[in-house]
């Protein structure tokens, strides 16, 4: 057992939880987008962001991979943490403005604008879809290509690889609702006509303004 | 007996050192001439490729620069045979290039033949296993490494013996654990650790053989660029030279030690350098970091204890076994211990590899080893660390150059790469350069590093071309913060350094973009103009000729007018006028 401070409680837990984990079982909340309790933790939203308080430094950890350790002084929701936290949703939305649940968070965490350029890519690279593939249907029919900017999820060669079992669960775990996958035959067993898409008004006359955003959202022309 | 050395380096190759080389072969007459050729590895002297350097028995020694086929017939026939030192050709800046560094770990490159392990054991090589192997205890030999106080020369600066000792110390169930020695070097502009691969493969593999017996480890990896062929080849014909001789395999010297070293070669990803990702790509996965939250030394290479260290910290472990932790502490400064190379490149005179002191001051680095600022220009800035180092300006030239000091100023020390910058550098252009670059490298796995540079650079690619807004600066200020704090690998941890020290040192740069759409420096296309000077314009035409749009017109002998609505702003017109005509503004 480890014994470990958040928020100013102390509480003990098992060794090799996790501080996500740990705050969860005391009724804490912690926001995630990539993490699911049967999958292992990939640590890539950076949404868990928690604050790690030592001595009189500090530094910012996504808690779903941050083991717990004797001593270990959390705290999960200071400015700091808030601070970053916006930024995270705000980038995430500029990412998927029309995702329901990105919607949802930005209003609970009081991000009401979006100053980045939006890049619409229906996917925010959690890599669920992959994690849950691999680990639950030991299939491995998807996975990421591409590096930076560029990083999908794909299948090896576009198409409905051999493994898939048509399970349906890459669709049904994602956190924004549409899959990135664009191997056309996947959509046929897979797709559940996703109840949460609900696309924003975007410009009837798109011109792909290069600008950034601003304070006042997206331009409707 | 005369030698004639060639430097066959990627950089002399580049210069036509191997045309010289055979040119050399071809004139010469082993015995009638009574002179040895023979090949070396990088000098440093970058910017006089090739150098061929002439030793007679007398020890008298002359370096030539610039050595073409063309000229090796007149070595051939004034110095050789007849001589008679060509004073013309031989490098004049040696002795000021040389003076303020100090070549301890570059000390045999540009001297040995990489391909001969006799050179190697003639300057003494191999000795520090020697007596490693028969005096000392693997705890000893990391106290040793402990008391130099040398950090890692990767970027990091993590102490090298704290590393070894926790690999020793980590539990391993069948005993097996790893070391790595990481060439791949992916920062743009740097090859401090090509140049050691290259010119002395040697003295990093007798590091990892000592590192391998102190950590308790059978098996190496070296993990090379792919683009370093060369590199790769000299340290295969090492590795395979040093097996012969019994300093690598089973029982190595007749002791009860075994190591091997393998080559594996990167895919030339930059982030492939990052401890965690290199690990992965070496057992065949993705190139992508993990949470480090458990350390590389307990659960790394195929879950085993692992010791991965940087090119240039491994060349220095010989050195401080022969030499004594005294010695080694007794250079540099109290947290910083030894030498650090750097490649010293951009507005510089004197571009090429330098080994200096720790402590040394920017300014020592740029003016009397570097010679200044080429054209007469003013020094504005240097960028160290690498692309995602920070930019610090002429007003801190006095700074002493070490790991803590770097990082104060908002920079680092990173894996050495040195770029020194002029007055007509735009400092927005320059933090648009890097975040381009990282955007590009960063592996995509984390929301603020993926995303977080990617609208990072479209503000800046904004303010560049004249769009950008009130309230940027703050922006890029608040974005550069959380991808710093909130990513998971340390390529976006020290992502946004160019900006947030260009913001920091340069801000009325940025204003001046933004309030005035204007670039001071002259850079940016979107907010430039360029105007042919009436008064000294005397018509010759020589811009019109060079112009790719042809929009510059005027009569011979009377001034020229370029038009505004077809210029492409590259700026051709300006660099060929011969009378200083052409304004920017
Ligand atoms: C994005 C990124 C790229 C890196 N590239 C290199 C590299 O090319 N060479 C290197 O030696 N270390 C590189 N490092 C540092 C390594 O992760 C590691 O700290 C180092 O190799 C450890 O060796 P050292 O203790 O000898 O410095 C990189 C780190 C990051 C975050
Ligand atoms: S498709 Fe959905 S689950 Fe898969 S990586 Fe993208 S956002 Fe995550
Ligand atoms: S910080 Fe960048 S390079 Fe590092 S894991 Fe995240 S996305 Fe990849
Ligand atoms: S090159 Fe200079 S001097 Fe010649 S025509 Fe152009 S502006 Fe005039
Ligand atoms: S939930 Fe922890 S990083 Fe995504």
């Amino acid at each position: 057992m480890v014994e470990l401070t958040i928020d100013g409680v102390r509480t003990t837990v098992p060794r090799g939880t996790t501080v996500l984990e740990a705050a969860r079982s005391m009724g804490i909340v912690i926001p995630t987008l990539c993490y699911d309790p049967g999958l292992t933790p990939y640590g890539a939203c950076r949404l868990c962001i928690v604050e790690v308080v030592k001595g009189k430094r500090s530094s910012l950890e996504a808690s779903c991979t941050l083991p717990a350790f004797d001593g270990q002084v959390i705290v999960t929701n200071s400015e700091r943490v808030k601070k970053a936290r916006k930024i995270i949703i705000e980038l995430l939305l500029s990412t998927c403005p029309t995702s329901k649940k990105l919607q949802d968070l930005a209003s609970n965490f009081g991000v009401n604008e979006v100053r980045f350029k939006i890049k619409d890519k229906g996917c925010i690279l959690c890599g669920l879809c992959v994690r849950y593939c691999k680990e639950q249907m030991q299939s491995g029919g998807i996975g990421f290509v591409g590096r930076g900017t560029s990083r999908r999820v794909g299948t090896a060669f576009g198409d409905t690889p051999d493994e898939c079992r048509n399970c349906g669960g890459c669709e049904w775990i994602c956190p924004v609702c549409e899959r990135a996958c664009t191997a056309d035959s996947l959509m046929n067993g897979l797709c559940g006509g996703c109840q949460n898409y609900a696309p924003v008004e975007t410009c009837t006359v798109c011109i792909g303004c290069s600008e950034s955003v601003g304070a006042r959202g997206h331009k409707v022309y | 007996m005369k030698e004639v050395v060639v430097g066959l380096a990627s950089c002399g190759i580049a210069a036509g050192g191997i045309q010289v080389y055979n040119k050399f072969s071809e004139l010469l007459d082993a015995e009638k001439d009574e002179t040895a050729l023979k090949q070396t590895g990088c000098y440093g002297m970058c910017f006089r490729e090739a150098l061929v350097e002439i030793i007679e028995d007398s020890k008298r020694r002359t370096l030539y620069g610039q050595v073409t086929p063309e000229r090796v017939e007149r070595i051939v026939n004034e110095h050789l045979r007849g001589g008679k030192v060509i004073e013309e050709w031989i490098v004049k800046e040696e002795g000021q290039f040389l003076a303020k560094q100090k070549r301890i770990v570059l000390h045999n490159c540009g001297k040995i033949d990489p391909l001969d392990i006799g050179d190697y054991l003639a300057s003494g090589g191999y000795q520090a296993l020697k007596k490693v192997l028969s005096e000392m205890a693997p705890e000893q030999v990391i106290a040793e490494v402990a008391r130099s106080g040398l950090r890692g020369r990767g970027g990091g600066g993590f102490p090298t013996g704290r590393k070894w000792e926790s690999c020793r110390n980590a539990p391993s169930r069948n005993g097996t654990r790893y070391v790595i020695c990481n060439a791949d070097e992916g920062d743009p502009g740097a090859y401090m650790d090509r140049s050691l691969l290259e010119g002395n493969p040697h003295s990093v593999i007798e590091g990892m053989i000592i590192g391998a017996y102190a950590i308790g480890s059978s098996q190496g990896y070296v993990y090379v660029r792919h683009e370093y062929p060369l590199a790769v080849k000299n340290l295969g014909v090492a590795l395979e030279q040093a097996r012969a001789r019994g300093l690598l395999g089973k029982n190595i010297l007749g002791s009860n030690f075994s190591f091997d070293v393998k080559i594996s070669r990167g895919g030339g990803a930059f982030i492939c350098g990052e401890s965690t990702a290199l690990m992965a790509s070496l057992e065949g996965k993705i190139g992508e970091p993990r949470p480090k939250h458990i350390h590389t030394t307990e659960k790394g290479f195929h879950g085993k204890p692992t010791n991965l260290n940087n090119v240039e910290t491994w060349a220095n472990v010989p050195l401080i076994i022969n030499r004594g932790a005294a010695w080694f502490s007794s250079i540099g400064t109290e947290r910083s211990k030894g030498t650090k190379i750097f490649s010293l490149v951009g507005k510089i005179n004197n571009t090429g590899l330098v080994e200096v002191p720790m402590g040394i001051t920017l300014r020592e680095i740029i003016y009397e080893i570097g010679g200044g600022i080429p054209s007469g220009k003013k020094f504005k800035a240097v960028q160290t660390g690498g692309p995602s180092g920070g930019c610090i300006p002429e007003r801190l030239i006095d700074l002493p150059v070490d790991f803590d000091r770097l990082t104060e100023v908002g920079s680092m020390m990173g894996s050495g790469g040195m770029i020194v910058m002029d007055e007509a550098t735009c400092m927005v252009d320059i933090a648009k350069y890097f975040v381009k670059f990282l955007t590009e490298e960063s592996c995509g796995k984390c929301v603020p590093c993926r995303e977080g540079l990617d609208r990072m650079l479209d503000i800046l690619t904004d303010i560049a071309g004249g769009r950008g807004r009130e309230g940027d600066i703050e922006l890029l200020e608040e974005l550069g913060y959380a991808i710093r704090d909130t990513s998971l690998c340390a390529l976006g941890g020290s992502a946004p350094n160019p900006v947030l020290s260009t913001i920091n040192y340069f801000r009325d740069e940025y204003e001046a973009h933004i309030n005035e759409r204007r670039c001071p420096a002259g850079v940016c296309k979107e907010l430039i103009t360029f105007t042919i000077d009436k008064e000294k314009c005397n018509g010759c035409g020589l811009c019109a000729k060079n112009c790719p749009q042809q929009s510059i017109t005027g009569k011979k002998k009377e001034a020229h007018v370029i038009d505004q609505t077809t210029c492409i702003k590259c700026g051709l017109c300006r660099d060929n006028c011969k009378f200083d005509a052409v304004v920017v503004s």
